[in-house]
């Protein structure tokens, strides 16, 4: 443990210079070799790979459920302010377990994301 | 044996007098609300006065973590969702650090309570609709209208198209809080499970089973505190992305 962190850190002391900048120039010219920025590819890379997957798999636990709940709490409302109870809950509950198929076929990548929320660089 | 909900009790700690019907009162709930923000400012500035060219470890953190949510935002809503940078960034570090807080024993979890993260998730989609809304006037709604259906199916579709949208911050609020909630409560059982074997007389040989789980519990606890904050920034930038580019 102590020896590694000296490895490491031999690099920001004043002992290793030209290593260093040797480095840095070596770094420099393999970026521009590429031609684009740096982060925005590394970035999306990084969100391609498995903490993306496993966050998928978090986000797809509620997204079925969500769409329902949103389902019924319009219906309810609809009825509370029209007064046609119980058609409102029933027809928007409905229309809510279509919301939560749509939002889980969308988050799994079944469906096209809806026209305006594509990932722009991709 | 303590049972696994009081973890989740909010104790008035100071009064603050009354505000119409209301009482204000400071609760533990705020103190660790207050005791997060104080700990990502230090972590965020200090480290960072040094600015030095190579990165000592704690200022390595603060730009791993600041590169790798503008690197999360830049996939999903392009170069001009920079702007919500400050938003994501904020939301991510408050609930990484309010989880994480809660994994500390005696700590408390306050992402827990779902009145938190739902005012987390309105954040958003007022940041949302309100910027929407600003910037492409009625454009917006162009949202609730997917693109290449036959005119016959328009009403339904849009209609669905709604509730997905009011969906957006119940499954944001809902998500965080339900996992924060049952990881926390299923600790406490299996960890209650041990103490209750140790006094069971012969029993006291299967201890140590339960304990392992528990052990094996916190490690899961810990990759899920870290994994809710990054889905949450996640799915901020994808609805940002919404309000920067809604349909045509």
């Amino acid at each position: 443990m102590n020896g590694d962190n000296a490895g490491k850190e031999r690099g920001t002391g004043p002992g290793a210079p030209d290593d260093l900048s040797a480095r840095l120039e070596r770094l420099d010219k393999q970026l521009s070799g590429r031609g684009l920025p740096p982060k925005a590819s590394g970035g999306s890379d990084r969100a391609s790979t498995s903490p993306s997957a496993l966050g998928r798999a978090f986000r797809l636990s509620t997204e079925f459920v969500a769409g329902v709940i949103a389902g019924g709490l319009l219906g309810w409302l609809f009825d509370r302010m029209l007064g046609t109870s119980p058609w409102g809950m029933i027809v928007f509950l409905m229309l809510g377990f279509g919301a939560g198929i749509f939002n889980v076929m969308r988050a799994s990548g079944f469906m096209d994301p809806p026209s305006g929320s594509k990932p722009r660089d991709s | 044996m303590a049972d696994p909900i009081s973890q989740f009790q909010l104790k008035p700690l100071v009064s603050f007098g009354r505000i119409g019907g209301t009482e204000l009162v400071f609760t533990n709930a705020s103190l660790f609300m207050v005791v997060a923000v104080l700990g990502i400012t230090a972590l965020m500035v200090l480290p960072t006065q040094g600015r030095a060219l190579v990165p000592g470890r704690l200022q390595s953190l603060v730009e791993m973590s600041y590169e790798f949510i503008a690197g999360t935002l830049r996939s999903s809503t392009g170069e001009d969702g920079m702007r919500f940078m400050p938003l994501v960034f904020s939301l991510f570090m408050y609930i990484l650090v309010l989880n994480l807080i809660g994994m500390i024993p005696m700590g408390f979890t306050v992402t827990s309570h779902i009145i938190v993260t739902f005012a987390l998730a309105a954040i958003v989609i007022l940041t949302v609709i309100i910027y929407g809304i600003a910037k492409h006037g009625m454009h917006f709604f162009g949202l609730f209208v997917p693109s290449g259906v036959p005119k016959w199916l328009l009403p339904l579709l849009i209609a669905i198209e709604v509730i997905s949208f009011v969906s957006r911050p119940i499954s944001l609020s809902v998500r965080l809080f339900a996992n924060m909630l049952a990881g926390h409560i299923a600790l406490k059982i299996f960890a209650g499970f041990v103490v209750a074997l140790l006094t069971g007389g012969v029993w006291a040989i299967l201890a140590p089973l339960p304990l392992f789980l528990t052990i094996a519990l916190t490690a899961l606890e810990v990759l899920v505190a870290v994994l809710q904050a990054y889905v949450f920034a996640t799915l901020t930038s994808i609805y940002l992305n919404d309000a920067l580019h809604p349909g045509h």
